[in-house]
Parts: C-alpha cells; structure tokens; sequence
C-alpha cells in the first residue's frame, strides 16, 4: 500500500451526498453545481472561461500560478481566491471580470514574463501556447521590468526522450505533479528556491518514465520539449485527425498530426473511459516508425536465385494466389495456414477471415503468436470494462507486468489503488509494477493455478508462499464477496516460459471459483481483441461465434467455412516442420521475434514450402518469406478498431502510406479475386455494413452510431447485455489549455473529427442512438439511420448493391444463400440480383436464421501436470518489456536505445556461489532447448530458484534472447546457470 | 555496502520511526548525512530517498531549498557572513569583502586549499554581537578584519577543533533519535495510534452499517406506510421518528 500521505497543499473538497446541489451566482448568473466541484470546472460548464495555468482537470488542484484568482463575496468582504483550488458552496457569490480581477490578472502575468525569454519565434509552442494566448487575452500589453532575466544552460535533456528548458519554465508545476501523482514516479521535481527554482531530475536518475511523453504534452509553456518532435513543424502547418492508438490494445485516443504527409506528433485526447488524456511513450512516438526509410514500398517477389526482388502487384498476387489454390488443392484447404492479424482494423480482419474460412475453407488462422491465451477462452470469460476495473474492490493480477504491456491501463489502476480504495493482490514469480502498490504473492512459474485455487477459496498458505504475503492477499480479498462480487481479474501471460494452458488454467480456475468476478484479459497487441472478435482463431468465426454455432449462418453468407476446427500457432508452425503446411500467411506478424520458441518458429520459416508475409515493414521474417506485400501501417489507413474492453473506436487515416502500399482488406479482395471469388466489397464501410449485418456481437453498432458525435470515445460491443448501451451526451469539448496542441490546431480551423467521414449533429444523436437500441432489440424494420432513412432500404448502402462474381461454386454459393437466408437485417448490402427490397418483406420466417448465439461457455482448461525439476534446477521466467526488438521499435532512433540489456535477474542467494561481490556478472543460460549468453543480476525481489529475462530483447551474439530456451510444447523452461570463462 | 555509515543508518532508521509518515524523516534524515561527509553526496541522496520512501529527486529538491543543506561539496569549515540589517550597519558588506579577500574565493565558493567555502547569510540571531560570522554553525560576534584573520589563523592550526566540529555536525550530543526517548517508547506509542486508527475506522464502518440499515428500515416503513397511507391519513412525522431512533443508536455502536 502506498504511504497515505495526505499533503497539506491539496484541496480537499467536502463530502456530498450524490444528488446534492448547490447554487453559485457568478458574474450574476445562477449556476447549479455539485457540491465538491471546483469552481473552476463549475464555471467552465456554465460557459465561463476562467484563465489558468497550473490547473489540469485530471490531476489535483494546487493553486499555485494565482492565474486563475476571482472574486469571491465572503464575511469580510469580496477577496480574491484561486477558482482551480475553490469548492462551490451554497450561496457562492464570484465575479470573474471585476477591475481587481483584472489587476490580479495583469499582475500575475507580468510577473510569470519576468524571467520568461519570450523566444516565442524558435519555440515549439508558439502558436499553441497558453501563456502566448492568455498574455494576450488577459495580460497588461507591456511589462515594467527592465532587468536582467534569469539564465541557465538550455536545453538540457531530463530522458532520451524530453528536453528541458528552464529559461522557459513558469513553474506550474504541472510536470512534476504528473510524475508524482499519475505515473507514481517522481524523477522530476522543483529544486532551489526563490528566483533560482528549477524542474530538475537527480543527477544519477534520467527521468526514465514510460510515460515521460504526457509532460510535454501538458506543459503550457514551451519548457518540456519532446526530442522527436522538436523543431519539426509549426502549430499552423499541421494538420490533424483524432483516431485511435493501435500501439496496444488499451485503445488510446489520440489527435495524429502530421505536415505534408510526415508524421510530427500525436497527442492524446481526454476519453474518460479509456485514456483520460495521457499516453505512454510508446504509443506517442512509435508512430513515427512509419515515416521510416525502411518502410516496404513495392511488392517482394523471391526470384529463382533465392533473391527478394520488386515486383508488379500483379505479379505478386497472381503468385500467391496460383501457390495458395495448388496447395488448395494438393493437400486440402487445411494444409494454408494463415498467422496474425492483430495488426489490421477489424475491416482487414473481417476480409482477411473471409478469404482464409470462406473463400480458401482453412480454419487454420490465428491472430496470437503463441504469447496469448486460448481465443475461446479470451471471448468466453466475463468481460469487464476499464471502468469496472477502476472500480473494483479487489482487483486480482495474473499477468506480465501491466506498465509494459499495456501502459496506460497501469495509470488507470494505479489511480484507483492509490486513491480510490480498490485493494490489489498480484500473483507472480517476480513483483510488478502493480504488485508493488498493494500486495504481491510471490510464487514459483507454474504454480498459478494451485496459487489461485488456495486465494480463491481463502484457503491455507500453499507451499512455496510467503504465509505473511498469504495474510494480507487473504485480507486484501475479504472486502470481496465468497463468490468474487467486486473482483476485477487482470489474466494474461505471466511469462512466455509459461505454456498458455498455465495462464488458461488459472483464469479457468478463479472462474470458477468466483461466478460473480469479471475479467480483463491482457493480451497486448494493437487490435488483437478486433482480431478474435472478426474470428482471426482457429475455431471462431465473426461475432464470437464458434464454428458450429455459427455454420448455417455463415455458410449462407459466405457459401462455405471450414468443416473442422484449425490449427493455432503453435500448430502451424509445428505442421510446417512435418511437412503438412503447404502454405503460410503471415499477416503482419513476426514468429521470429514474438512466438516464444524461437527455435520452431526459425525451422517452420526455413521448412515451410510457400509463406507470403504482408507487412509495413521487412521483419526477420518477412525477409525469410517468398512474396512479400506492402500494406499500409497505423495512420495509413481507416476503419474501426477494438480495445481490451470490447471498445470499438474509429481509426482515422492521416498520412499516405509511401510507395505502392494497398490497404490490407484490398490485399484479401484481390487475392479472392485471383481464387475464383470476388468479394463484394469497394470500401471499408462496405465491409462495415456486412459485420454489423452479420455478427452477433456488431449488431446494431451502425456506421451513424459510429459516427456520431456522442459516440466519440467508442461503443462496447455487444451492445446487448451491456449495462450501459450508448451514450447519449457529447463527451466534454477538449480544454483548451489543458492538452494545448489539440485545441490550437483546431481553432486554426483544420477540425479534429476530419477523420469521421459524415460527423452528424448533436440533435442527430438520440435518433442515432433510439436506431441502435432498436436494432439490438430485433425491431430491424423500424431501424433509421441518422438522417431518417430506412436502413433496410439497401440503396443507401452502396451506389449498386454489391454483389458476389459469378467465380467457381464457392463464389457462386456466396451470394445465392442471401435470398434463402432472408432473415432479419441479413445480407442486405449484397442482396443478390439487385434485390433492394428489405428480406423481412419476403416473408421468410425470422426464425429460420437467427444470428448464431456468442459464445458464453468457457472452455474446460485443466491444469496442467508440471514435470519434476531436473538438473536444470532454475525456473525461467520471461517477460514482455515496453520497449523490444519488435520492428516498430527497432527502426525509430529514438526508441531502439530504450530496449533494456539482455539480463538475467537471481534472487542474490541463487547468485552467490558464481558471483562476487560485483554481483553482476556474464554467465550462460542453458535449457534442454538451447543457450543464451546473458549478463546476471542480482535482484532480492525475485523469488528463489527462478530467473527472470525480458522476451525477444536480443544480446550480443543471442539473437531470440530467451526465445531460444523456450520450447512450445514446455509447460516451464528450467535453466541451468553457467559461468562464461572471463 | 551502504555509503551511509553503519551508525549513521541506526541512528536513520530510529528518525524513520519517530514519524507517523517516514518521509517526514526527510530533513533530519539530510543533515545527518551531510554531518558525515560534510555535504549530501548523490550516494547519500539516494540512500535517505530509499529509508524515507521518496524519490532522489524528491529529496535533492528538498534539499536543494535550504541554504544549510549542500549539494556541491564544500571545504572543511563553512563560514557564513551575516548581511542582514543589525550586521549591515556595522559593517558587514565590508567584512564579507574581506572575507573574500583572505579566503581567496567568492560567495558560494571554495577557498584555493578546500578548507573554506563562503556564504552570505541571513539573520543568524546574534544581532548583539554585529558583525557576526558562522562557521559550521558555531557564532563568532564582534567580527572585524583583524579578529576573521585571527579566526581563520586558528582554524588552520586546529586550535578551535574543540568549538568548531567539521562541517554538518549540528549536535555533539547524540540522543536517541533526536529526542530523550527511547526506541521502545517510540514503538509503543506507533502501537497504540495504529489501535487507534483502527478502532476509528471500525467505528466508522459499524457507523456506516447502521446508516444503512436506518435507511432501509425507514424505507421499509415508507413502503408500508404507503401500503396502509388511503386509510391511515398522512403520517409522515412517523418514518421520520424511525430515523432518529437509529441515529440514536449509533454512538453506541461506534464506541463499541
């Protein structure tokens, strides 16, 4: 548990009874408020702009820039108070013009320029800035002073990636409260005093943050500079879109800003059920990797000299197509195997699933390398929102650490177990970064499900446990309720030397033990939970629906899918080195870098008789593959994605991809096309219109829902069954001095929402939102779209209705059982023979094709048996790390030099025989699988007998790093140390 | 091996516990280090962040505020010079010149053999000997040219070295933590405020409890009230009387 401190220079507003109002005059108008608000806020919603610089809505007011001084009536008469630091009480009286307020005001900005440089033309900020803006608004026009202004050394780089300029600085503070409450690490903080204070960091510790990114973004003077951004643009030359970070799957909103197709900077936007404004580092400037020279610009084709030489689309595609068809029909459907797809909008994903189920017939897909958790059981648990989480009385961890897979979800928590109560039990060989903040149960890799069996029934300490660790988890649980009322599980990948069937036990285990608790699943990549919702996974199809739930439906549609469950990952990769996958796909993914045993995934590549990589970039194994297709990446494209939560949000195209880059679901319709079959689809909203016709978790979820203003952080799928179905207010407008890039820009006039391709009024909304609600209810017929058309109508949904090719059988069959299938709202984008009739009018019976029922039972997950210890005696304990080899790191200069060294970490005492009193020394890895020459560290927060390495981080000379020790088919990895002669 | 001294580190950890928040430990915590090496090296910095719970920027920006804690190493002997008013009018502008002068450094400098660094001070709360001069915290009144030159003399010869300890040593007389209580006082006093806090927050759930069951009786007599209303007549005082009998009850509880 954090120390509870409480420091005396927060506010603390008065309890209120919820309902409770207040009623505050300022400038002579009444406004009503809650009590506990700021008057801040409370003016800000009444249309009352009250100037501020320290203030930011989603941090603790401290009052410290006296900017934000107003009138106030009192017992002694009106005096000036702080309105960001002020709770409205009854009977308030404020005046926020008044001469005096005006004089404050003056004051306090001739003060703040005292020392400023007023370097405005060569700083990064002018044109956004706050102190530009409100000087001119609110400020004196000249200044008295004449002196000297304070210098100092500038810039000075506080971290890789932020540079400080103290000249600048107007010590709000903002910064250093970002560091100290938010992200929980104040590396920065005000030193010295008087005239001489300065934002500094300790000389021996860079602000290393990973969300170091947020204090530029806050900083209302040009004081925090980010390194990649600097110097690059001017506000006024910049564009900008709000979309969706795909970095991970939290989901983040952002605004992508760009100059004449060059990325410069994303920030991000306040949603308050997801990011609340801030980003990680790596969302904010990965971006930039696209913009990279190594991007792919033409298609690869591998000549008969073993080389990857440029090729025509036409002939790249003719080759994939003629090879996947041959092994199509020399060893069945089952022998193409497709890998990924985490990386594509749920749009791609849904065509990409089209092509391998319904137009090849292979079940053999998977958009998880081998580091995630069985698809059946990420869809079968109880989802819970983000919001649920924070909420949650106890929220249990079984995952790798969360402030490195999905950052910005660590901020969410660590809020809520810092101030808001939630008590948090985190099980794992080595603490995390939540563990640290309640109570972290130490155990040994492997033993999760034993461990979470014993937590759940609040039983006796399990051996191998720490019994004062036991204690308080036990108590941390008692605010909970026996059958896991109030429990939030965060279930994931403790360790890559972990079989899944580990992870997948325990999560099956704590629910059942806990019917009432519901579940986050961590799983990392961009839209991987978009993937498995579009049926990317062996065994699914869109919707989260099974393959036999969702047969008649889906054959009706689609003319086929696959008669038998597929293979996953690991499968294919294993079916590769015995010679029954004739063909792999590899849809942005890299099995080389990310599939945790890197010695099947390099013999898969080297065995596999055909693999076409689709990709931004030439990833290790990309580069080992026969075609290879240029796609666009990030910002490149538009469509929908979805988050851990089930979150759909839009993901706006800002940039062109370069060369001859084609949108991944045109890459599926091509390929289709050249197998016999077009599919009936000319853009993404096509594809759009036939998920949420044809899913069962999409149903309802319109494009006008999609679109529309109050749906501006994303809608949670399913809508049925979800507490909170719509929204139906405007998120708030974005704080023009809260998150100043965003806002200037779009004053400037280039609007955020540019990406939304029909944005629709406000008065729109509720007809938008009445539509959806109906359409989740069934009452399809009396559905309207937003601008009051009948959505049944058909022609609306393309200029001609889109129709299925006359190609073989199979292409033929998709678009006959249209008619048949003549259930409600089905199929009706590719009616087929130009039916634009609404299906329901043909009078087939409803009931004869309802939507196939999602998927609600869990999937039995026994535990595995674990082998007995050998000679290898040490427990290998893998995981994942912010910043990694991945390619989106590796080719961004300001990021490749934040991946971490290949260490391992001992408990000290495993160490000791080896070391000396250095205690940091070169020792070999040794598995039954391979060797890794690693440096080893002595660390007392890992447990005895286990050895903690970060995932696909490479070393000198051990390229996979812990990769190579781990086997896919190994429930734990032991290692055995060896000393590496000097 | 910590840079700390091992009796430093006791002495650290007995401070810590004095406090109900360890990081009110921060400052004490500095001039102990500083009495060590003479001024907080980022060693120690990183130590006293550890033992209190903070960050090493968290407490080289504390320390950083005050004058009497130093982040740059100094000399042996830290003269400070009073340039307040009492010490201004008698000269005090003229002998920091001086001062300069003998040491051969500026303020805020380290004399040219490491022994001395000069400051200017504020008040030193020896106004009746004005001009006054510090060094290490010791008061010397009365300062003229001559008499800083004889001071200096002295120091150099360690014939002060019984008056005036190396620099940051701020007490000669070592007390249990600072206080003259013992480590098992100290403890026992923890013990009994955490029962307390307990007991409060005990009380406070019991008191919230009963809240909740007070509303819900008074909702339950609403409801049935509202059932017998047509032919009861309205009646409202009687719900209201429920609620502050369950009120009455509540002290009882809490104190329980």
């Amino acid at each position: 548990m954090a120390d509870p401190v409480v420091t005396s220079h927060h506010a603390r507003a008065p309890e209120a009874a919820p309902g409770d109002v207040v009623r505050v005059t300022i400038d002579g108008r009444v406004v009503e408020a809650s009590p506990g608000q700021f008057l801040i806020a409370v003016a800000e919603q009444a249309g009352t702009f009250i100037p501020r610089f320290c203030y930011h809505p989603r941090m603790k007011p401290v009052g410290m820039c006296r900017m934000c001084l107003v009138e106030v009536a009192g017992p002694r008469g009106a005096t000036l108070q702080p309105a960001c630091y002020l709770p409205v009480t009854d009977g308030m009286e404020v005046v926020t013009t008044s001469d005096k307020v005006r004089k404050a005001q003056d004051g306090v900005l001739e003060f703040l320029l005292v020392n400023h440089p007023l370097d405005c033309p060569v700083c990064d900020k002018g044109g956004e800035c706050p102190l530009q803006d409100q000087v001119l608004s609110y400020g004196p026009g000249e200044s008295r002073f004449v002196e000297e202004k304070r210098h100092w050394a500038k810039p000075t780089p506080i971290s890789d990636l932020v540079l400080l300029d103290r000249e600048r600085c107007i010590q709000c503070g903002r910064c250093v409260r970002f560091a100290a409450e938010v992200s929980g690490e104040a590396e920065i903080d005000f030193a010295g005093r008087g005239d001489q204070v300065e934002v500094a960091i300790f000389e021996k510790q860079p602000f290393s943050s990973y969300f170091s990114g947020n204090t530029v973004q806050i900083c209302p003077v040009g004081a925090l500079t980010a390194t990649p951004y600097r110097f690059t643009a001017r506000p006024w030359d910049v564009e900008q879109v709000e979309s969706t970070c795909t970095t991970c799957a939290l989901g983040c909103r952002v605004a992508v800003q760009s100059s004449a197709n060059r990325f410069t900077r994303m920030l991000g936007v306040d949603s308050d059920p997801v990011n609340q404004s801030w980003l990680c580092d790596k969302g904010r400037f990965a971006s930039a990797s696209a913009s990279s020279p190594d991007r792919l610009t033409e298609p690869l084709v591998r000549e008969d000299s073993g080389e990857l030489r440029p090729a025509t689309w036409e002939h790249a595609l003719s080759t994939v197509a003629r090879r996947l068809a041959a092994a199509r029909d020399e060893h069945g459907a089952a022998s193409i195997g497709l890998i990924g797809g985490a990386r594509l909008t749920n749009e791609d994903a849904y065509a990409w699933c089209r092509l391998a189920k319904g137009v090849l017939g292979t079940d053999s897909v998977d958009c998880q390398l081998g580091d995630g958790l069985p698809a059946e059981l990420v869809l079968g648990l109880p989802r819970a929102t983000l919001d649920d989480a924070r909420t949650a009385k106890v929220v249990v961890v079984v995952s790798g650490d969360v402030r490195d897979e999905l950052p910005v979800l660590f901020l969410r928590l660590r809020q809520a177990v810092v101030d808001g109560g939630t008590r948090l039990v985190e099980l794992g060989s080595v603490p995390g970064s939540l563990g640290t903040l309640d109570v972290a149960v130490g155990h040994r890799a492997g033993d999760a499900p034993a461990v979470a069996r014993a937590l759940a029934a609040r039983g006796a300490c399990p051996a191998g446990v720490d019994p004062v660790q036991w204690g308080e988890a036990l108590s941390a649980l008692s605010v909970a309720g026996e059958d896991g009322a109030g429990v939030v599980v965060l279930v994931g990948r403790p360790s890559l030397a972990e079989h899944s069937s580990v992870a997948a036990a325990t999560a099956r285990v704590l629910a059942g033990a806990w019917p009432a608790a519901r579940f986050l699943p961590v799983l990392r990549r961009g839209n991987v939970f978009g993937a498995l919702d579009m049926g990317l996974a062996p065994g699914l199809l869109p919707g989260r629906v099974t393959l036999d739930a969702g047969r008649d439906w889906f054959s009706a549609a689609w003319g086929q899918v696959p008669a038998r469950s597929g293979l996953d990952c690991a499968g294919m990769l294993g079916a590769a080195t015995d010679g029954t996958l004739a063909a792999l796909v590899l849809v942005g993914a890299d099995p080389l870098g990310d599939f945790p045993d890197r010695g099947l995934a390099d013999q898969a590549l080297e065995q596999a008789p055909f693999v076409v990589a689709v990709d931004g970039f030439l990833s290790p194994s990309a580069a080992r593959a026969d075609v290879v297709l240029p796609v666009p990446l990030a910002h490149e494209r538009s469509g929908t994605t979805t988050n851990v939560e089930g979150r759909v949000t839009r993901v706006a195209q800002k940039l062109v991809a370069p060369g001859q880059s084609w949108p991944d679901w045109v890459v599926a319709v091509e390929l289709a096309a050249r197998l016999g079959c077009d599919l009936p689809y000319s853009s993404v909203s096509d594809l759009w219109d036939e998920i949420e016709q044809l899913s069962s978790a999409h149903r309802g979820l319109t494009r006008s829902v999609l679109d529309s203003l109050a749906q501006r952080d994303g809608v949670l799928v399913p809508l049925a069954g979800t507490p909170v179905v719509l929204s139906r207010r405007p998120p708030a407008p974005i704080d023009p001095i809260a998150t100043p890039g965003i806002e200037s820009v779009e004053r400037q006039g280039a609007p955020l929402r540019a990406g939304l391709a029909e944005p629709l009024g406000g008065s729109d909304d509720e007809a938008v939102v009445a539509a959806a609600a109906a359409a989740v209810r069934g009452e399809r017929a009396e559905v309207t779209a937003g601008r009051g058309e009948p959505a049944e109508a058909g022609p609306q949904v393309g200029p001609e209705p889109l129709r299925a090719g006359a190609g073989g059988p199979e292409t033929a069959a998709a678009g006959a059982p249209a008619a048949p299938a003549g259930s409600p709202g089905a199929l009706e984008g590719q009616a087929a023979e130009g039916q634009a009739a609404a299906p329901s009018a043909e009078g087939s019976p409803p009931e004869r094709h309802q939507r196939p029922a999602m998927l609600r039972a869990l999937p039995e997950a026994p535990v595995p048996a674990l082998p007995p210890t050998d000679g290898y005696g040490l427990r290998l304990v893998a995981r994942r790390t912010l910043y990694d080899d991945g390619v989106a790191v590796d080719v961004n200069e300001h990021l490749a030099s934040l991946v971490p060294p290949l260490q391992a970490r001992f408990h000290p005492a495993d160490l000791a025989p080896s070391a000396g009193p250095e205690r940091s020394l070169r020792i070999r890895l040794r598995s039954r699988r391979g060797v890794v020459t690693v440096d080893a560290l002595a660390d007392p927060s890992v447990a005895r007998g286990t050895v903690v390495v970060p995932f696909n981080v490479g070393g000198d000379g051990a390229e996979g790093g812990a990769a190579r020790l781990i086997g896919a088919d190994d429930v734990v990895v032991d290692v055995r140390m060896e000393t590496v002669a000097p | 091996m910590s840079h700390l001294s091992d009796d430093t580190m006791d002495r650290a950890r007995q401070l810590v516990e004095l406090y109900p928040h360890p990081r009110s430990a921060l400052v004490p915590l500095c001039h102990l280090a500083q009495e060590q090496d003479g001024w907080l090296t980022p060693e120690a910095i990183a130590e006293i962040a550890e033992l209190v719970g903070v960050s090493p920027a968290e407490v080289h920006g504390t320390a950083s505020f005050y004058d009497m804690l130093h982040t740059e190493p100094v000399g042996r002997y830290v003269v400070a010079v009073c340039t307040n008013i009492a010490c201004m009018l008698r000269g005090a502008y003229e002998l920091l010149e001086h001062v300069e002068q003998r040491l051969g450094t500026g303020v805020g400098g380290t004399s040219p053999d490491g022994l001395f660094t000069v400051e200017d001070a504020e008040c030193l709360a020896d106004c009746g000997r004005a001009p006054c001069v510090a060094v290490n915290h010791r008061f010397f009144g009365d300062v003229t040219a001559q008499r800083f030159d004889a001071l200096v003399d002295d120091l150099v010869a360690g014939r002060l070295d019984d008056e005036v300890p190396p620099h940051g040593t701020l007490i000669r007389v070592r007390r249990h933590g600072g206080l003259r209580v013992g480590a098992d006082q100290v403890a026992a006093e923890r013990r009994a405020m955490a029962e307390r806090a307990a007991a409060a927050k005990a009380a406070e759930a019991a008191e919230a409890e009963a809240e909740a069951a007070a509303a819900k009786d008074a909702a339950a007599e609403e409801a049935a009230k509202d059932a017998a209303a047509a032919a009861d007549g309205a009646d409202e005082a009687h719900g209201a009387d429920e609620a502050d009998e369950a009120d009455d009850v509540r002290p009882a509880d809490g104190g329980s």
